[in-house]
């Protein structure tokens, strides 16, 4: 059982008032809570000075009534997560739970994927739109079957970097070799999924070595404590933004019309704004900027952005993932569902995805099924023409099979009703993904991403 | 058009800040709900969360004004001057504002005064009743997820039954920013733009845009007494009991809820930097703590309650 004091160190939550907010970078954890998941998220949440005095009390409380700790005051870190346990063995819950800290550098959204329930389908929601994520090994069992499983789908997921923590190194007194030897193995499942960025840090969940600050338990690590490597990696939007092309899904078209704001209205600006109309949508890629030519799908058309708009400010460039508003030069016909584009980058429209996708229903997914397919900010209906297969997580071939279960990855040929213009997902994420949903109820069946068409 | 508009560099994706993010993945969820649902309402109280979620609604529309209506369920016990920053809100953004009234429900006898007095836990059926009679099949709230655990699982778009239902078994996995609204006849979505926000940066939020609160929210002289570790102000529908000792104090409220069950904090910070302030601090200070001070952390879990109360 995890117990500590909560007069634990750690680095202060924030410098002040006056300190800006930050960058925003979203992860996820993943293992079983063998691993000392719940343990490691306790830790960070308390040693980053997340938890509120009377959450904290709350928790030792229990603890005491638990008959945990002999000092007083001393607290079980699992606790801090143990409302959720609790509910889930009444079945109230399978799934991710999102938290929130912050450091003085950046603010950080946790989404804590339980382990053991379901892995597939809460580590594909909890790791879709991850910076990076935390995979638990316990140093005593080195690389599990499930390890593998979440590596691989961290791998079809692209999320640019992946930490292995090592955990328990305390039950092992600490032995670098302990380590080493599991080090080397997640190197070598690394190369074999190719994944790119992949660190791996020795820590103790339980007695805090190496999660919020270097341990001096671990003198032959000189790499950096777990929060301290969060801080400093890439966001998916810092990593992509300059290598990809300007993409806008138009959500709606602003044309005030007769509902201008009563505020403007009453400045006298109805002639201003009369001929107002801007493409609003949030930019899912690169950079646009005024004076920019773009292109227009389905219309067809190249025009130029004369205006980007953040609500009341024209701004003269703006990136992902900010929401703006584009005036274009050319009364362009388009509305909700179209795309606008760095001219000459949008690639061709399909009308049959290849993809590979995580079947997150119950109901078995099988050729034939009419669906519905949600693609930026369009749905179009869809039949699945062909179950091509499914992705084996452990040998990472795939295997024949025509259908898909829950938790499955699949290799299916969807023939779609109209024109998207999708990208493989690992050439643009944003352009790739897409949901897979019943017609009828509106239940999400599966999250899906564009692959290459096979040779 | 131009001339009447600032300029201003934009931030690029590499100096993004956390309140830019967020801002920007709020309206992106705004106008999603307002794209795909025929009758969206906002549920607007006048607190901090949804003053937020309305101001981003008219960024969102720019220059157009805010496409939906709001809906206020007054107790009939709220405070007076939160009443006129709503009337004044909704004056000034020239958008219409429907009231679910639980006076109304009280005086017919579809509802019944509570022993304790306290009105919060009889919202439930007026508000699902203005829903119905609205048509609305998608609702905004200011709810975040970092209020309380089982928050902390609830959809951005949330779906409801028929009865306004959450069924945390059944909800729907929700990937990158694909937001599946889908419902059938009788059951609505809650929409939650700010879930992913922190209390801190909402106040960070209103600090850095410069939005109007209702005056309470601000350090001001007011006749208190002590009730379970709060101070509660002295009202027509609050008074105080044989042996409670009314004090004026100077104090403020961190959240907008009942006269009759809503706590003010000793607190002298009277703008919102000095909030921004406060709650900062507050989180560095009551860290760590064994025995937080008994009064404060009430107020704390109050505050919380109430905020995630619907």
């Amino acid at each position: 059982m995890s117990t500590t004091t909560p007069a634990a160190t750690g680095t202060p939550a924030t410098d002040g008032a006056t300190a800006p907010a930050g960058t925003l970078f979203r992860f996820a954890t993943a293992g079983s809570v063998d691993d000392g998941k719940s343990t490691l998220v306790g830790r960070l949440l308390h040693d980053s000075k997340a938890i509120l005095a009377d959450q904290l009390e709350s928790v030792a409380r229990t603890s005491a009534e638990r008959g945990f700790g002999g000092e007083p005051g001393a607290i079980d870190f699992a606790l801090l997560t143990d409302g959720l346990r609790a509910e889930r063995e009444q079945g109230i819950t399978i799934d991710v739970a999102y938290r929130y800290f912050s450091t003085g550098r950046r603010s950080f959204i946790l989404a804590d994927c339980p382990g053991h329930v379901q892995y597939t389908r809460n580590m594909v929601t909890g790791s879709a739109t991850a910076d990076a994520v935390v995979v638990l090994v316990d140093v005593r069992n080195g690389v599990l079957e499930q390890t593998r499983r979440h590596l691989a789908v961290v791998q079809l997921l692209r999320v640019p970097h992946v930490i292995v923590a090592v955990n328990k190194i305390d039950l092992t007194g600490y032995d670098r070799d302990a380590f080493a030897a599991v080090a080397d193995e997640v190197a070598g499942l690394a190369r074999d999924l190719g994944l790119p960025d992949v660190h791996v840090v020795p820590v103790s969940a339980l007695a805090g070595d190496n999660v919020v600050e270097r341990s001096a338990n671990t003198p032959w690590y000189d790499g950096p404590a777990l929060l301290e490597l969060l801080e400093g990696l890439s966001t998916i939007d810092e990593l992509e933004t300059d290598l990809e092309a300007l993409r806008l899904p138009v959500q709606l078209v602003v044309r005030p019309q007769g509902a201008l704001s009563p505020e403007l209205a009453a400045s006298g600006a109805d002639d201003v704004f009369r001929d107002y109309r801007a493409f609003a949508g949030r930019i899912e890629s690169g950079t646009v900027r005024v004076g920019d030519a773009v292109e227009v799908f389905p219309a067809g058309v190249t025009t130029t952005v004369v205006g980007i708009d953040r609500g009341p400010v024209a701004v003269e460039e703006a990136s992902a993932p900010l929401s703006v508003s584009l005036r274009l030069a050319d009364p362009v016909d388009a509305a909700r569902g179209a795309v606008i584009a760095a001219a000459g980058s949008l690639p061709a429209p399909r009308r049959q995805l290849e993809a590979a996708v995580f079947q997150l229903d119950a109901r078995p997914l099988a050729p034939g099924a009419r669906v519905l397919v949600k693609h930026g900010t369009t749905t179009v209906q869809a039949l699945v023409a062909d179950i091509r297969g499914r992705l084996d997580l452990d040998t990472v071939d795939t295997v024949p099979a025509d259908r898909l279960a829950t938790n499955d990855i699949g290799l299916v040929s969807l023939r779609l009703s109209a024109d998207l213009v999708a990208a493989p997902y690992a050439e643009h994420r944003r352009a790739g993904a897409f949901l897979v949903i019943h017609p009828q109820d509106g239940a999400t069946l599966a999250a899906g991403i564009v692959v290459e068409a096979p040779a | 058009m131009t001339e009447i508009q600032a300029q201003a560099p934009a931030p690029t994706a590499s100096v993004l800040d956390t309140l830019d993010a967020l801002e920007a993945e709020a309206i992106h969820v705004i106008r999603e709900v307002v794209a795909e649902f025929e009758r969206p309402v906002l549920l607007f109280s006048g607190g901090k969360d949804s003053v937020v979620v309305l101001h981003l609604a008219a960024k969102a529309f720019w220059p157009a004004k805010v496409p939906f209506p709001v809906l206020h369920v007054d107790t009939g016990h709220n405070f007076p001057e939160v009443l006129r920053f709503r009337d004044e809100t909704v004056a000034r953004l020239g958008i219409r504002l429907e009231v679910a009234s639980v006076q109304d429900y009280l005086d017919d006898g579809r509802l019944q005064e509570r022993a304790d007095g306290t009105r919060n836990p009889l919202q439930t059926q007026p508000l699902l009743d203005a829903i119905a009679a609205g048509r609305h099949d998608a609702v905004f709230g200011g709810a975040r997820r970092d209020e309380d655990k089982a928050r902390a699982k609830e959809r951005i778009i949330s779906l409801r039954d028929e009865f306004g239902q959450w069924d945390p078994r059944n909800q729907r996995p929700e990937l990158w920013s694909l937001y599946n609204g889908r419902h059938t006849v009788g059951q609505h979505v809650r929409a939650f733009p700010i879930s992913n926000w922190t209390e801190l940066d909402v106040w960070r939020y209103l600090e850095r845009e410069g939005i109007a609160l209702p005056p309470l929210y601000f350090a001001h002289e007011r006749d208190v007494y002590a009730r379970d570790g709060m101070w509660l102000a002295v009202s027509d529908v609050s008074p105080p009991r044989e042996g409670e000792t009314v004090e004026r104090r100077t104090v403020r409220y961190r959240t907008v809820g009942d006269l009759s069950c809503t706590g003010a904090v000793v607190s002298t910070a009277s703008t919102v930097s000095d909030i921004v302030r406060e709650v900062a601090a507050s989180t560095l200070t009551e860290r760590g703590a064994t025995r937080a001070d008994d009064r404060l952390s009430e107020a704390a879990m109050e505050d919380r309650k109430k905020d995630g109360y619907f």
